[in-house]
């Protein structure tokens, strides 16, 4: 293409997204968003104003050379496009695909003042997936320095230490407690909004370059402890992640068809309980479900449930729903816009102003209904939000068979049995240097979900990133 | 990247038809495995994750036995493996190791296949000095087993069958309620065997307010703190069995609400458990054919 003026740069709409049909995809757990083709790629890439401070690099949290790669992408060198995003991002088929954009690099691009921000994220998406088929960029690997480093926990934060330790020729080992590697990428994300083999490829490809061992079924804190890790290595990064789920504090939880988000999306995605009977793990879902969050995690949930609905009901006619119950309104929604947009498309019913107070039973112990207060929002909060308030008398009950609790989840404990010297917070996160990701225990760093709690994954492969330095400093 | 590998099953025996004992090479679980924990099994790719509990094990050798009852589709598919197979995932040890110390004189209660878990708590807790009664039952004769070990670690062994073809023909609580009758000092009473008899010993034990420790068998998913599905109603709240258990004081537990949880996959079991019945009796009938 020849070159363009700013003007016409602009007035070339934002390139659309192919995306699977919303009546067809609700039965399946194939990928929703098909991702851009070369030619759709290099259009959207032309939109690019190659800002001199370009404001998008200080929405990403890791800092990735934006201009850069879109540049190379719009040249038609897409290996460049590759090795210039690999500078700060090993995982762009990854966070292509999950950054809340709109909240970072795309919220800070400069078209989105006028009219629509560069589409970052999806260009991101397609040379993570180019990478994958084509693999350009192999990992670089300096000599063995002899120095031998623990990494606790295979999510985001852990595998981007590991890599970029590995990259440095330290003798890296993962310690992982699920029989797979990924974290929340495997365990938490459906197979709809993040393919288990772009997660599983992306791993093997970082581990089999770089002699990376992964030992899956080793829970620290119960088969080995930090204080093991200690002796028998140089530092220790801890990124064991945010996993253990929070209950509602309300009558009715303990009833048989309440259950936290985690132990929903668990069996659906890590133990594939979407395709039993042919996988042993069963999932067990009502005809109306109720969703209580409105972040990602319940978005998930809702998402899923809405197609186990349409995949365990015996006819079309079934009648079942999906509610995503949400003391706040519209506007407050934490979850990726991008989400939210698909799962109203897919029909799933916002109750907004709502929070339960209230579950009910029937005589056998299972869920029958529950009882939710209306709310309005009053004065801001400490997070600035406006804080939701209850309406008096205006309790309502809503005809309910299934609960799931996505509210949130904090570090799970098991990891820090026998590390009591580990400072933590009131919230049972990890105290760790903000840049650097130091620990108050000499030789162990920590990053991600584990010490900022549930945040994202750009987030946590940005500590992984940092403390990979701190500890390759401290190593040489 | 280093490769699953799997883990080997060394040796196997059938205790009866539906009870197995299999011996596992796991190093990184028998290193720190103590009385009272469990590990996660997962057989292949499909399988779902199973909490067993280490009956025994071997740290010069790194081995763990696991004891099992052949009661739905993950049970009777691993019985159904042999000496050399390998399963997926063996996690471990898991949960809070049973605390021993010398009580004075203590009861040990073993229902069916919970004589397996009860043996080593037992053996512990005879080592540490204490005077154990053991009491084990089951529904019949061909179920009972270890009885030689279980006799070995107590002053008194009392046995007990639904069905009277050995010992005492009655449930183990009717035994139980005799020695907290008599003028034993009884300072405290552990109980593993199939909920409602947990129920029905903490039920026994409570007038006579003898602390009473039962050992959960909640359904469980991860087995590390991650999801809640196991966990389990406690008259102060809920807690989760994998990781603040697997033992509980009896006296605590909001029984109903427990049992009426362990019910909840009753229908998705059933059909897993006919999918692999009819499979591998297909199976069957293709080997017996080629054979034949
Ligand atoms: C359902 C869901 C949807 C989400 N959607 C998005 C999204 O769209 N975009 C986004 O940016 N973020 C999203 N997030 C958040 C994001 O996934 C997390 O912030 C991120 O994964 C944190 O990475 P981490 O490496 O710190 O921890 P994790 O990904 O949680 O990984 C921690 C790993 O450590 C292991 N571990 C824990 N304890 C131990 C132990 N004792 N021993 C050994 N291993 C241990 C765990 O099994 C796990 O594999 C979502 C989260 C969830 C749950
Ligand atoms: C901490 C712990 C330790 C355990 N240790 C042992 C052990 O040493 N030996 C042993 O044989 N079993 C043990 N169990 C029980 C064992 O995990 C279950 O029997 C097994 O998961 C059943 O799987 P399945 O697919 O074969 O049967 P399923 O098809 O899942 O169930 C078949 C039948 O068994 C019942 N059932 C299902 N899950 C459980 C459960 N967790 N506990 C009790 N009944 C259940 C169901 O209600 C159903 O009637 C333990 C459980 C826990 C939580
Ligand atoms: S990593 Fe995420 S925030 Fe950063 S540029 Fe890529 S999509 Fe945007
Ligand atoms: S702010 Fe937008 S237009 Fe400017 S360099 Fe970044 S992506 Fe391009
Ligand atoms: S089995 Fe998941 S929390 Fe216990």
């Amino acid at each position: 293409m020849a070159k363009l003026t700013p003007k016409e740069r602009m007035a070339i709409p934002r390139q659309k997204m192919p995306v699977q049909d919303s009546n067809l995809r609700i039965n399946n757990f194939d990928e929703v968003a098909l991702g851009y083709d070369e030619k759709t790629a290099k259009m959207e890439a032309e939109r690019c104003l190659q800002c001199k401070t370009p404001q998008c690099v200080h929405g990403c949290p890791v800092g990735v050379r934006i201009p850069e790669f879109i540049r190379a992408l719009r040249e038609g060198n897409i290996p460049l496009a590759v090795s210039e995003m690999k500078i700060k991002n090993n995982l762009p088929a990854i966070c292509g695909r999950v950054c809340p954009q709109e909240t970072q690099c795309e919220g800070k691009c400069i078209l989105g003042k006028k009219s629509k921000p560069v589409a970052i994220g999806r260009l991101e998406r397609f040379i993570g997936d180019y990478e994958l088929l084509h693999r350009t960029c192999p990992l670089e690997k300096a000599s063995p320095t002899g120095k031998k480093v623990a990494v606790v926990g295979s999510g985001p934060a852990g595998l981007t230490c590991a890599v970029d330790l590995g990259r440095a020729g330290h003798k890296v080992t993962i310690f992982e407690s699920l029989h797979v590697a990924g974290g929340v990428l495997v365990y938490g994300i459906p197979e709809f909004r993040l393919p288990k083999k772009v997660v599983h490829a992306e791993i093997d490809y970082a581990m089999d370059c770089l002699g990376i061992e992964i030992k899956t079924d080793y829970v620290i804190g119960r088969t080995l402890s930090i204080r093991d890790l200690l002796d028998n290595f140089d530092a220790i990064f801890i990124g064991s992640g945010a996993g253990l789920p929070m209950f509602l504090k309300i009558p009715g939880v303990d009833l048989n068809g309440v259950m936290s988000a985690n132990e929903f999306l668990t069996r659906v995605n890590l133990m594939m309980g979407y395709l039993f009977p042919e996988y042993d793990t069963p999932v067990k879902l009502g005809k109306k479900v109720a969703v209580i969050g409105a972040g990602n995690v319940a978005m998930d949930a809702a998402r899923c449930s809405l197609r186990l609905q349409k995949i365990l009901s015996d006819s079309n006619n079934d009648k079942t729903e999906v509610h995503i119950v949400y003391r706040r309104s519209r506007q407050e929604v934490p979850a990726r816009a991008e989400e939210v947009h698909h799962a109203e498309e897919e029909g799933i019913i916002f109750d907004f102003l709502t929070n339960p107070v209230e579950i009910l039973g029937d005589e056998k112990g299972c869920v029958k209904a529950m009882r939710c207060i209306k709310m309005e929002l009053g004065e801001p909060d400490s997070s600035g939000r406006r804080r939701p308030v209850p309406i008096k008398g205006s309790e309502f009950d809503i005809e309910i068979d299934t609960v799931i609790v996505a509210l949130g989840t904090s570090p799970n404990p098991l990891i820090f049995i026998d590390a009591e010297e580990l400072q933590r917070t009131k919230y049972g996160t990890v105290v760790a240097d903000q840049i650097t990701g130091k620990t108050t225990v000499d030789r162990i760093w920590a990053g991600g979900d584990v010490v900022t709690g549930a945040a994202t994954v750009i987030s946590a492969m940005g500590a992984g990133k940092r403390s990979a330095e701190d500890i390759n400093k401290f190593l040489l | 990247m280093e490769k699953k590998t799997g883990y080997k099953i060394l040796e196997k025996e059938a205790f009866s038809d539906v009870t197995k004992i299999m011996v596992i090479d796991a190093p990184h679980v028998a290193l720190k495995a103590k009385a009272g924990q469990f590990v996660i099994v997962k057989i292949d790719e499909k399988g779902e994750r199973i909490p067993l509990t280490i009956a025994d094990y071997d740290r010069e050798k790194g081995t763990i036995t696991i004891i099992f009852q052949e009661v739905g589709k993950s049970t009777m598919h691993l019985g159904s493996l042999k000496v050399g197979d390998k399963v997926d995932t063996f996690v471990g040890p898991l949960g809070h190791p049973t605390e021993v110390k010398n009580y004075g004189t203590v009861i040990c209660i073993g229902g069916g296949v919970g004589i397996a878990p009860i043996y080593p708590i037992a053996r512990s807790l005879k080592e540490a000095g204490n005077e154990v009664i053991s009491i084990i039952g089951a529904r019949n004769k061909d179920l009972l087993f270890w009885v030689d070990n279980m006799k070995a670690v107590s002053s008194e062994l009392i046995i007990c069958t639904d069905d009277g073809s050995i010992g005492r023909k009655s449930l183990v609580t009717e035994p139980l309620k005799d020695i907290l009758n008599s003028q034993k000092e009884i300072s405290k009473v552990w109980a593993i065997g199939p909920a409602v008899m947990m129920k029905f010993v903490a039920l026994t034990t409570e007038p006579f307010k003898v602390p009473t420790i039962v050992s959960l068998n909640t359904i469980m998913i991860d087995g590390t703190g991650m999801c809640g599905g196991c966990r389990v109603p406690l008259k102060e709240g809920a807690q989760f069995v994998c990781v603040d258990g697997p033992e509980f004081d009896g006296h605590s537990i909001e029984w109903d609400g427990l049992l009426g949880r362990l019910q909840y996959y009753r229908d998705e079991e059933k059909i897993a458990f006919d999918r692999f019945k009819s499979h591998s009796c297909n199976l069957d009938k293709i080997t017996t054919e080629r054979e034949g």
